[in-house]
């Protein structure tokens, strides 16, 4: 009889938390009167539409540049990569609100230059926001497929008789769709996931919709809405796991050396996405911050958020340990930890929407910090198993033998050993959970407790009220914590590469 | 003293480990050797108790493990030296020989007879092969452990440092006087370090002897192909006598009764003295230069093939008709023919 590992019951539990809020939403939804009517359809066409069109936009900004990082040997190569990843970091609702301020007849940029811009509004607005802030993903992942393919195969179709546009579009591109998919795809769901773009561009999105059914006492209604969302949003999904990745160890890496003007052409085209995504709401919060100042800014507000933010962090860890180690232990540890990552998938409104139920359930929980800890830990607790688990898979299993057979028992080697090498994963994964948690807009607008503020819930009622220049000091703190967790992912990125270089050679 | 009684391991459905029975001496070497899936490692983790057991037992001491009663690894007073080291990487050398022991001295005698004093503080990441496979040691060893399991220790090291190691680790685990497994695919390993030799194939021990026996008088024809080059050659024994009579002439056999008239005998390249003879039994079909030494490969005229070494300055040409002499004291290992 095989012991079962320490892991597994705890993991089981934290698993069984993780789709609480789904179980939730079905019970609520049965509720409901109407399944689907017109309205709903329209809904529906809007989110998928948006989908798509952020899809391709993600796809037309991310590819080219993917090509520009990976094949072209830049002056101050990692600082170009980190400033096109950037717009990943940041949460796109910034940029939604900052567009809706400058554009438009009565917008900033009319009012300090006179010049007359469109207003950015509806889908398309939604739509090329989106893709300004989701096309990392594409880029990312397009340069994974790009690195790992040896450049002997362009040569050999040169050498072949291609041009080069030819041999890229032959050779290189048909072994990159996968990759250049799976970007898409995680576009895609940002896309369906995200509430504060399309409510600010007042597009009626399943999101949009959720909450303001949720306003209207709907509760039973957004449940329904929200398992329509999940069910698309799992669709998503399915496809994205059926994608491979390639696999690979080039010899050589293929490089281009253009002259400098036609470099100077690449990157001025490329500007406007850096203008677009990063430039002009920096500038706007600035500009808001000279106008306005800071007085009116009450601290209580960042320390709500910071508050909630590192309870978050602290019992995400916590329950995200198991969770690891437990799908280092065997297949069962690691069917739990796929369940757990069922919170990824889960809209941060509809988390809302299952926890509010739950607190009408349950009283004691009902309008607490604890409910909305529950739901930043359950939606971001995929991040800090992900982190402990890039640290702990160098754990193969031996260090923990060894250990034993030392004489060690086997909560001993846990203490000396497993807990020691995953503590700069630990770490990590609490501070991504910690600055996600700080982000969050739609589950917390939903689930704080009355008159707590953060920063994200505080943008969203200057948005409302329309007192803008308040919103500068909380815009740039969020840009703030968003750059921080850029650094953390992208030195996360850096340290699986040197695993890759330096891992045992068997 | 370890003895092992009807060891079975499975994994899912399969058998890697049938049936296994073994005894091993207070101080005594075994070398477990076979092929790759053979059967070997999982034996040594079974022997750590890192794996469940199908059925049978392990007695080591004052413990018994059987399917039913599991022995947790660190009650088992046993050491392992893992094939990747194993070392722990956040520790110190130092602290990873040091692991579970209080008396520093322990360490420190092993860490001057295996010479790593100056590594003392590095980090795992910072040492070579070599120098990882002498703290693994070195920590096995210090924290005093009445058997050692070896788990292919050699396997990923250069083939120069392997010779060097393979009696260092020898005379260490001599010194300390205790007993080890020591797992391998090396058969070079496997009779040169160990005072027993077992052979596995398919989870199944083919062969329990000293290196001698298992090399000169194999149970059967896969021993003698594993541990060494070898040729069979067609001949006719003489149940009485114990003399075999082959293209090549008479030769004592080993007392054998199951083995009856028609067999095959084997012969290793070493047993054969080659010289160029146009009056002689077959032709050079190939030659391979090794340095000290060379190897034929001879056709003989009834078309089987025969390989002999000779010392290197006896150079003979493929297409050379050759004459094959066995040139051995000892009596050589015949089986029945196989059909």
């Amino acid at each position: 009889m095989i012991r079962w590992p320490i892991s597994y019951p705890f993991a089981l539990i934290v698993a069984l938390l993780a789709i609480l809020p789904v179980v939730v939403l079905f019970v609520l939804a049965s509720d409901s009167v109407q399944f689907f009517d017109a309205h709903n359809l329209k809904v529906l066409y809007n989110t998928l539409l948006l989908m798509f069109m952020t899809l391709i936009g993600a796809v037309i900004i991310g590819v080219p540049l993917a090509f520009l990082t990976t094949y072209i040997q830049l002056p101050m190569q990692r600082f170009w990569i980190v400033l096109y990843i950037a717009p990943l970091a940041m949460p796109s609702y910034l940029g939604a609100f900052t567009f809706y301020a400058a554009f438009g007849p009565g917008g900033e940029i009319k009012n300090l230059i006179g010049l007359s811009t469109p207003s950015i509004d509806g889908l398309f607005g939604a739509a090329i926001i989106m893709s300004l802030y989701t096309y990392p993903f594409v880029l990312l992942t397009t340069r994974a497929a790009l690195s790992s393919l040896d450049a002997s195969q362009v040569y050999a179709a040169r050498t072949l008789g291609l041009s080069l546009a030819k041999s890229l579009w032959r050779v290189v591109l048909p072994r990159i769709v996968n990759g250049i998919a799976a970007g898409a795809l995680l576009a895609a769901m940002y896309a369906l996931s995200d509430f504060g773009t399309p409510a600010i561009m007042g597009l009626d999105t399943f999101t949009r919709v959720i909450y303001v059914e949720y306003n209207s006492f709907g509760l039973a209604q957004a449940a329904m809405l929200s398992i329509q969302l999940l069910v698309v949003v799992g669709l998503v999904l399915f496809v994205e796991s059926r994608i491979k990745g390639t696999q690979e160890k080039p010899s050589q890496h293929l490089l281009f050396f253009p002259k400098p003007m036609q470099l100077t052409g690449m990157f001025l085209s490329t500007a406007p996405v850096i203008i677009l995504s990063i430039i002009l709401p920096l500038a706007i919060f600035f500009l808001w911050l000279w106008r306005d100042g800071a007085g009116h800014f009450d601290l209580s507000i960042a320390w709500n958020s910071a508050h909630a933010s590192i309870l978050a962090a602290v019992v995400a860890v916590i329950l995200a340990l198991p969770l690891a180690f437990a799908a280092i232990a065997g297949k069962l540890g690691r069917l739990l930890e796929r369940i757990a990552f069922v919170g990824f998938g889960v809209p941060g409104i509809v988390m809302g929407t299952a926890l509010v139920y739950v607190g009408l359930q349950l009283p004691f929980l009902y309008q607490t910090l604890g409910l909305l800890v529950l739901a930043y830990v359950l939606r971001f607790i995929p991040l800090a198993v992900s982190s402990i688990r890039a640290k702990t898979e160098s754990l193969d299993g031996s260090l923990v033998n060894a250990a034993r057979v030392l004489g060690a028992n086997r909560y001993e080697a846990l203490r000396r050993i497993t807990l020691p090498l995953s503590m700069r994963g630990i770490i990590a994964g609490a501070a991504l959970v910690f600055l996600e948690s700080m982000r969050e807009l739609p589950a917390t607008l939903l689930l704080g407790p009355t008159g707590f503020e953060t920063l994200a819930t505080y943008l969203w009622r200057v948005y409302e009220a329309g007192y803008f220049g308040r919103a500068a000091i909380p815009g740039l703190l969020l840009i703030l914590i968003s750059a921080i967790a850029l650094t953390i992912m992208l030195s996360g990125e850096a340290g699986v590469k040197t695993k890759l270089t330096k891992g045992p050679s068997k | 003293m370890l003895t092992i009684e009807n060891l079975t391991i499975q994994y899912d459905q399969t058998k890697v480990v049938d049936n296994l029975n073994l005894v091993l001496g207070s101080d005594e070497i075994l070398m477990l050797v076979g092929p790759t899936g053979c059967g070997k490692t999982s034996i040594l983790r079974a022997l750590a108790g890192l794996i469940p057991i199908e059925s049978g037992s392990i007695q080591f001491g004052s413990w018994t493990a059987t399917p039913k009663k599991t022995i947790a690894p660190e009650k088992r007073n046993l050491g392992m030296v893992f094939q990747d080291f194993a070392l722990f990487p956040h520790l110190t050398v130092e602290q990873n020989i040091n692991f579970r022991i209080s008396d520093k001295q322990l360490a420190d005698h092993w860490i001057n007879i295996l010479r790593i004093d100056s590594l003392r503080n590095a980090k795992p990441d910072r040492l070579s092969g070599g120098q990882k496979q002498r703290v693994a040691l070195a920590r096995t060893l210090a924290h005093q452990p009445k058997l050692i399991l070896l788990d292919e220790p050699l396997s990923n090291l250069d083939a120069a440092l392997k010779d060097e190691l393979r009696w260092e680790i020898r005379q260490a685990l001599k010194s300390a006087g205790v007993p080890a497994v020591w797992v391998t695919h090396d058969q070079d390993e496997a009779l040169s370090v160990g005072d027993t030799v077992g052979v596995l194939r398919e989870g199944k021990l083919e062969q329990l002897d000293t290196p001698k026996k298992c090399y000169s008088n194999p149970n059967n024809p896969f021993v003698a192909r594993f541990l060494g080059e070898a040729s069979f050659l067609a001949g006719e024994k003489n149940a009485e006598t114990n003399m075999v009579t082959t293209l090549l002439g008479e030769t004592p056999t080993f007392e054998n009764e199951n083995v009856t008239s028609k067999v095959d005998l084997l012969i290793r390249p070493d047993d054969l003295i080659i010289k160029a003879n146009e009056h002689g039994v077959g032709e050079v079909i190939w030659a391979r230069y090794e340095g000290s030494s060379r190897l034929y490969a001879v056709k003989l005229d009834d078309e089987s093939v025969v390989k002999a070494r000779s010392p290197h300055e006896n150079q003979i040409e493929p297409g050379t008709r050759v004459s094959l002499i066995i040139n051995t004291h000892h009596p050589l290992a015949a089986f029945n023919k196989s059909i």
